[in-house]
């Protein structure tokens, strides 16, 4: 009973990683779907959202001020990013893209840096670290409140990115982009104002994700590594499918602690690091278009 | 009027199938080898050879396999630093563990062994391409870090986790100073390069760029796919591993697994990018400006600000430029900064007299 017990915590504790996951890579999946741009710079927006975030808050403004303000940063980087960098792009190659975005990674780590610093910062949200205590009377799971808080967010944020894309008009338009630019452009819809937008929407995700992961293991340099995770969960999910960030970012968080916890003591141990990626290049072999992406078919 | 192909024929087919087919080139290149042979060696300080030449050189190797993978294969790897870390670390473990091991059959063996590492993981490009692929070569370079790092066995169980080159010697010929070390890391790169360059504008080149262009189209003409792509990754990573053995050997001395970052990748990466994707000169020219870049930034920000300028502000300004540089190359000048020298030998050939 009590090796079940320490594989569900392993496992709870995963999964609730893997939503992490996910929210950095919900943000690849937006901009990637509409405009066929792997946003490299997803992680460094992620980590530039946290800190701009701390950074308002440490100077004083209170959590709902801080709020809006940063939510405004986020979306003037995410425009200037669609104006300054992809227009002038556009058309071009999917790797010359890529590689525009690694340049604008730099770029982002950079400002960061030079704005607010290089030290580790504290963000409280105001919930505790602490086990939940209903959780662990009923069951015996040992689940920080934190990570619960993370997944209802995240819940959250996806249930209304969903209803947005669905029922709205610029919901409409941004998946009718998605589908095709020309045709799109043909009926009518503003193309770059639409880009824009996407690449705002996905700042403030990145926004979300940066204040969840900052709250909890504080806002770092290193939050740019954990992005980097997200690229497994993508490859897994499928580039173009919300429903298949979720689920992937839940595999690859379960798979990663569970291979740590069981696998990783006949290794020494650290596997977590490379683990997703070659858990990631199995997948492919297997299915290249993902759990959820569309099917890959190339013509001359 | 200097430099003009007017009135040089080539009558022969030898004679059209030159690297260098005209006179003037042949004479430039003449005059570099003297300055890189000759004149370098006998008048460079120490610190120029110990921190510029030869970090140039090495890099420049590496650009070279980065550009052969991505450059003229269109294989785009975020995983070189991990290949630079199969060649050093397999150089040094040859050297410690086989009596008598001669430095360049080291060298050769640590690029074949870093060639095998990179078959294995560019067995995914056969299936999958572009982005993936991008993602596939980031477990490489993760993979083989954390293999270095975790496996005492590679570093000969040093307490440090570091490793400490040995002393190069061929034929009894110790290369202990800068100079010889130099003229070494000279002599083996001239050599990777020409080969590179001969490779390149041969039929397997050609097999490369047609895989790059559209790899349906050359798997119908006839070009075998799989053969081509893992010849790519073997060869790049053949570069990157004798780069990385010199990286340990001739520069450094001392290296650590943790060494080569991903962050090594990206430079590596973005070498070529401002160098010039495709080409070999571009390689040189890449390395030589990522090299020079952040010195010539921290004279600058010391002849601007003085002294006073924080250490974390001059590198976090560093990382803006390089970004800043890379998307402004992308959208202004893809083919980088060989493109830039053509078009300046197109106006020589003019020049004085435009039309």
């Amino acid at each position: 009973m009590a090796a079940f017990q320490f594989f569900m915590e392993v496992l709870v504790g995963g999964l609730l990683s893997g939503v992490m996951y996910a929210l950095v890579a919900l943000g690849f999946v937006l901009i990637y779907k509409a405009s066929g741009v792997f946003n490299f710079a997803q992680g460094a927006m992620v980590f530039f959202a946290a800190l701009t975030f701390v950074g308002f808050m440490e100077l004083g403004l209170p959590f709902w001020a801080a709020l809006p303000v940063t939510i405004g940063v986020m979306v003037l980087v995410g425009m200037a990013t669609e104006r300054f960098v992809l227009r002038p792009l556009v058309n071009q190659h999917e790797i010359t893209l890529l590689m525009a975005t690694i340049g604008l990674t730099f770029i982002i780590e950079g400002a960061a840096q030079l704005i607010w610093g290089v030290e580790v910062r504290r963000l409280d949200l105001g919930i505790k670290d602490e086990p939940m205590k209903w959780l662990a009377d009923t069951t015996g799971l040992l689940v920080s409140q934190i990570d619960i808080f993370a997944a209802v967010v995240a819940g959250i944020l996806v249930a209304t990115l969903a209803l947005v894309f669905s029922k709205t008009k610029v919901g409409r338009a941004l998946r009718a982009v998605a589908d095709d630019h020309a045709a799109a452009l043909s009926i009518g819809i503003p193309l770059k104002r639409i880009w824009a937008l996407v690449w705002a929407i996905a700042g403030i995700v990145a926004l979300v994700a940066g204040m969840l992961w900052g709250a909890r293991s504080g806002v770092q340099f290193a939050l740019v590594f954990v992005a980097l995770k997200a690229l497994p969960v993508l490859i897994i999910g499928g580039f173009t499918s919300v429903p298949g960030v979720i689920v992937a970012g839940l595999i690859v968080g379960a798979a990663e602690k569970l291979a740590e916890v069981y696998v990783g003591p006949s290794f020494g141990g650290g596997i977590e690091g490379w683990f997703p990626y070659v858990l990631a290049i199995l997948f492919l072999l297997v299915r290249p278009e993902g759990l959820f992406g569309e099917k890959i078919i190339r013509r001359v | 009027m200097l430099y003009r192909e007017a009135g040089q024929f080539r009558t022969t087919y030898a004679q059209d199938s030159r690297i260098l087919p005209l006179r003037e080139d042949r004479v430039a290149m003449l005059v570099l080898f003297v300055v890189a042979v000759g004149l370098i060696p006998a008048i460079a300080s120490d610190y120029w050879l110990k921190a510029l030449l030869i970090p140039w050189l090495v890099f420049s190797l590496v650009a070279l396999g980065q550009n052969i993978l991505t450059g003229y294969a269109g294989q785009l790897s975020l995983g070189s630093a991990g290949f630079m870390a199969v060649g050093a670390f397999a150089c040094y473990n040859l050297m410690l563990r086989i009596d008598g091991m001669p430095f360049l059959v080291a060298i050769v063996l640590s690029g074949l062994c870093a060639a095998a590492v990179g078959i294995v993981f560019g067995l995914p490009s056969l299936r999958i391409r572009g982005l993936y692929l991008a993602v596939a070569t980031l477990a490489a370079q993760f993979f083989i870090v954390w293999a270095l790092d975790k496996f005492g066995w590679f570093k000969n169980f040093d307490p440090a986790g570091v490793i400490t080159a040995q002393k190069i010697e061929i034929l009894g010929f110790a290369f202990d100073t800068p100079q010889k070390k130099y003229l070494l890391v000279l002599a083996i790169v001239a050599l990777l390069a020409l080969l590179a360059k001969n490779m390149a504008r041969g039929s397997t080149g050609r097999a490369w760029m047609a895989v790059r262009d559209m790899d349906v189209a050359a798997e119908a003409m006839g070009i075998p796919l799989m053969r081509t792509k893992l010849q790519a990754f073997a060869i790049s990573s053949f570069y990157c591993g004798v780069g990385g053995a010199l990286f340990a050997f001739a520069y450094l001395g001392t290296v650590e697994p943790s060494a080569f970052t991903i962050d090594l990748s990206f430079r590596v990466l973005f070498m070529i990018i401002i160098g010039g994707v495709g080409t070999i000169l571009g390689s040189f020219l890449g390395a030589g400006f990522i090299l020079l870049l952040p010195i010539f930034l921290s004279v600058l920000f010391h002849a601007v600000f003085g002294t006073a300028v924080d250490a974390s502000v001059t590198s976090a300004v560093e990382l803006i430029v390089f970004g800043a540089l890379i998307i402004v190359f992308l959208i202004v000048e893809p083919h980088g900064l060989a493109r830039l020298w053509q078009l300046t030998k197109e106006r020589l050939r003019l020049w004085p007299f435009p039309h």
